[in-house]
């Protein structure tokens, strides 16, 4: 596949344009993205699995009026956007008048031009035996660890090279490119008849920018490895410490909690708090598009609004939900630049680099100030409601006492509600990194509801 | 049918010797075992939400997918451009996995016994778009009449025809239509200043337009969201710690799902990293317990004439009164473990590999009376509705979320409690079967399973059966 087809792409975002005005829609908008993938596993020193391929697609979204039809196809010839074209205005017929519907005013279209840095040729220039290459590497550091990591599930590398273009009928244009690749290790350990497994990972955009697979493969293992032997515990309440990896999904769900759909539902806990406490005054949770070479960076959202950084929470007060043009005018507001959709359909809504912002302590410190407690390193099931802020979920970790390490855990819940957690965030460290758009440094909450034996 | 009648045959003019030049490219370099998948599917989606019937998208996709197996190793390549010469692309960057002279392929195709347990009366994309609109209107009108209390109502209907062919270096060719339809109700319920609560149903399966018209209609869905909704509104703090757990006959099978299934797919157990591998012939489970893993159940969401590999869906006994039988094989894990095929090799599309997967799990009906059985319990916890499950295969814990459940106190059913993530290690739970009742359930149609970043939908079921002892993640002590 040729990479430097964005121009082309923008070509046909366009001409579907033109065939939805043709069609007699009032308003249309239509993306098209290519992108390729390649994926590569190692398993005990042998190559598993090569996986290489390319696809393209293309959707659009007419409007007559305030109804609205979308369609989309994996058919770029002429024929294939026709038909697309007309299954949305055969839609559109179906649907109802919503008061609200239609595209952004076009004033309020943008893009970013200073450099996101999202894409990087070393990953396109990477050859298929180096990619197999650094996934043998880091799988064998991991086995070569500890006799104890005597099992994989294996070493893998995947890239993808993807480009996407969007056009709308009010004179919006635009299309970028973007690399990233990644490294991952899942090693399994065993002891006597205990097995566990974990996994680390690194990702970026650039190939130079992954961790060496020696010490992506070294921290897996470790990981695994500290797992071994893990108790329950006995039915309590203790004070609680994320690390980064699973403080992430604390922002999914703030993310939930901010979402445009569920403040005009009324289907958040924060529906109507703007401007009010909602946690406390050391959190301060930011989404930025706008960081150069990170993953949830772009120059414009899916509706063709230039990205920006929205202060969600600042020192614990709510100060922004995240909207596209829909919920916006639903709410009142403006939009936040946070419409996300695939290839087609209504705008919803995403997130670009969201993340809970540095505190002042390492994270040593975190655990020496509690002194006992749990320090999660995992969390299982999907148990959080968005309507109640009822939060329970399956964890496993470590047992901390005075500071220190003194079991693994595994087999327990923690429970409370979202809303008491992030009242009680004590301390957060200083160790923000990002491994994907969802970031978060380690978080120590108050007292949650711990379940086990 | 003969191949020739089939569809991407008519449609789109491949014959079988197209098929055998595809095949031999895959093996130019050498390589055990090559196929072809074809996929075209084609979406309808309708959504409701504040009585507007807001979006509609339909759409199509189309690709194939070219695998070359050389021992254990597989090379994978996919093309959404069905033209030969992007055909013939794609399995020349798969054989390059295998390093050796060519190999020469069967000549000539022989057909697979061809079943038929779904056939669809009226497929939903033969009809006017208006009356698959008219299920989500119903269903936002049933929703809120059930209860003035309801104030949010989001309703959902999507099909999709999906047509496959699967063509082997072996000599065998197969192919499929493979309809699925499906109508999901959301709603949200409130009472007062307290804060709202949500109920969810929904279902479907292989089936076609009447089943929402004389089985399960869109009212049924609805009332059913509502109902679930209204009951959360006077929900009491789930309870914390070990504790006698009653699950309902259904949806909750999605336990087996987690605790067992999973554990029991072939591509761990040869690798050796699940809690179950080695383990065939030896007790893992109460001897109440038989767990079937059934792909071929007319009209059932989990349901497939063949699989995704060309074999015929079986009937699979994985635990028999206790005692492990057997894996769920795809054909690479079976080709090593020199087990015969399952018919569990599934993937989600043209563009992924496959492996093995579930496809409706569930547990044999035992001899107790449910009543019988919620009457044994002096203080427990009545799971009627679950969200989701996950499970870790090498450590066998797994989790699900009871999303409507009931404190048992006196083997009565009193209070309803908030949601809770239940625990557990998959051997053990299922050790700690004491009753199962006669009432065995599937569920409605809604499951979708989720592995190594692939969907595939599935179906689950239990009788209503006795744990004694899982950790419930509530915060009431």
């Amino acid at each position: 596949m040729n990479w430097h087809e964005g121009p082309h792409l923008e070509r046909l975002a366009e001409c579907v344009v033109a065939l939805a005005r043709e069609a007699g829609a009032t308003d249309s908008e239509c993306t098209i993205s290519e992108g390729s993938e390649f994926s590569a596993t190692v398993r005990m020193g042998e190559v598993e699995q090569v996986k290489e391929a390319g696809s393209r697609g293309a959707g659009v979204r007419v409007l007559f009026g305030q109804r609205t039809g979308s369609s989309y196809t994996s058919d770029l010839s002429g024929d294939g956007l026709r038909a697309m074209v007309s299954q949305a205005v055969g839609l559109a017929r179906i649907t109802t008048e919503d008061p609200f519907a239609g595209l952004p005013d076009a004033a309020d279209f943008g893009t970013i031009d200073h450099g996101l840095d999202l894409y990087h040729g070393d990953v396109e220039a990477l050859d298929a035996a180096s990619k197999v290459e650094m996934a043998r590497l880091a799988e064998k550091a991991a086995l070569m660890l500890d006799p104890r990591v005597s099992n994989s599930e294996g070493g893998s590398f995947g890239s993808y090279l993807g480009a996407s273009a969007f056009a709308n009928s009010r004179g919006f244009l635009g299309s970028y490119r973007a690399s990233n690749c990644s490294l991952s290790v899942v090693p399994v350990v065993k002891d006597g008849g205990a097995m566990e497994r974990d996994y680390w990972y690194s990702t970026a955009r650039s190939a130079s920018g992954l961790e060496p697979p020696e010490l992506v493969g070294r921290k897996a293992a470790e990981r695994a490895l500290r797992r071994l032997n893990a108790r329950s515990l006995s039915t309590r309440k203790a004070p609680v410490i994320f690390e980064p990896r699973v403080a992430r999904s604390l922002l999914s769900h703030v993310f939930e909690l901010l979402h445009g759909d569920s403040i005009y539902r009324r289907a958040s806990i924060w529906a109507g708090k703007l401007g009010e406490q909602v946690a406390g005054s050391e959190v301060t949770i930011i989404d930025d598009s706008t960081l150069p070479g990170l993953f949830g960076s772009t120059p414009f959202d899916d509706e063709g609004l230039a990205s920006r950084r929205n202060v969600l929470i600042d020192r614990g007060v709510l100060k922004s939900y995240l909207l596209n043009t829909y919920t916006a005018r639903k709410l009142g507001l403006r939009s936040t630049g946070s419409a996300s959709r695939g290839l087609t359909g209504n705008a919803g809504i995403g997130h670009g680099n969201l993340y809970l912002a540095s505190g002042a302590l390492k994270p040593e410190e975190l655990l020496r100030r509690m002194g006992t407690g749990l320090y999660v390193t995992e969390l299982m099931g999907h148990g959080f409601n968005a309507v109640t802020g009822d939060y329970s979920r399956g964890a496993a970790g470590l047992w901390i006492e005075n500071g220190e390490i003194a079991y693994p855990v595994s087999k327990v819940t923690i429970a409370g509600n979202l809303k008491e957690m992030l009242n009680q965030v004590a301390a957060i460290g200083d160790d923000l990194e990002f491994r994907g758009s969802v970031a978060a440094p380690t978080v120590a909450i108050g007292e949650m509801t711990i379940s086990g034996q | 049918m003969r191949y020739s009648d089939s569809f991407f045959a008519s449609k789109f003019g491949i014959a079988e010797r197209d098929l055998e030049g595809w095949l031999s490219e895959a093996l130019s370099r050498g390589g055990d075992y090559a196929d072809l998948y074809f996929e075209y599917l084609a979406t309808t989606s309708i959504s409701i939400d504040e009585s507007i019937v807001k979006s509609a998208t339909q759409g199509v996709s189309m690709g194939v997918g070219v695998r070359v197996l050389a021992g254990e190793r597989t090379g994978y390549a996919y093309s959404d451009d069905l033209s030969p010469e992007r055909i013939r692309h794609a399995a020349r960057v798969a054989a390059c996995i295998a390093e050796g002279p060519s190999k020469t392929i069967k000549e000539g195709f022989l057909g697979g016994e061809r079943r038929e347990l779904y056939p669809v009366l009226s497929p939903p994309a033969d009809l006017p778009l208006e009356e698959r609109v008219s299920l989500v209107r119903r269903a936002d009108e049933a929703a809120r009449a059930y209860d003035p209390r309801v104030f949010m109502v989001q309703a959902v209907y999507a099909d999709t025809m999906k047509h496959v062919l699967v063509a082997t270096s072996d000599g065998r060719i197969n192919f499929d239509r493979q309809p699925m339809a499906r109508l999901n109700v959301l709603v949200l319920a409130r009472e007062g200043e307290n804060p709202p609560q949500r109920g969810y149903s929904g279902g479907g399966g292989r089936v076609g337009f009447e089943f929402f018209l004389n089985e399960k209609t869109p009212e049924y869905f609805a009332r059913e969201s509502a109902r679930q909704a209204i009951v959360q509104l006077n929900a009491v703090d789930a309870p914390a710690g070990e504790l006698t757990v009653v699950l309902a006959p259904g949806w909750p099978g999605v336990l087996l799902h987690e605790a067992v299934g999973h554990g029991l797919e072939a591509d761990f157990n040869r690798k050796g990293t699940s809690a179950y591998s080695n383990r065939v012939g030896e007790r893992v489970a109460s001897s109440l317990v038989t767990v079937v893993d059934d792909g071929t159940m007319h009209s059932r969401r989990g349901s497939l004439n063949m699989d995704d590999e060309g074999n015929l869906t079986h009937r699979n006994v994985l635990i028999e009164n206790g005692i492990l039988r057997g894996y769920l094989q795809d054909r690479l894990s079976g080709a090593i473990m020199g087990a015969t095929p399952t018919g569990n090799g599934r993937r989600e599309s043209y563009q992924h590999v496959p492996m093995p997967r579930m496809t409706n799990t569930f547990m044999l009906a035992g001899e107790s009376d449910p009543e019988e059985i919620v009457r044994s319990v002096k203080n427990g916890l009545y799971c009627a509705t679950f969200g989701g499950g996950q499970v870790d295969i090498t450590s066998g814990n797994f989790v699900f979320d009871a999303t409507e459940s009931y404190l048992i106190e006196d083997g009565k059913l009193t209070r309803p409690v908030r949601g809770a993530t239940l625990i557990g290690n998959g051997p053990e739970a299922m050790q700690r079967v004491t009753m199962v009742g006669n009432d065995l359930a599937l569920d409605e149609g809604i499951g979708i399973c989720g592995k190594d970043g692939q969907s595939v939908p599935v179906g689950v079921g239990i009788p209503t059966v006795r744990l004694d002892g899982i950790t419930v993640g509530g915060t009431a002590r």
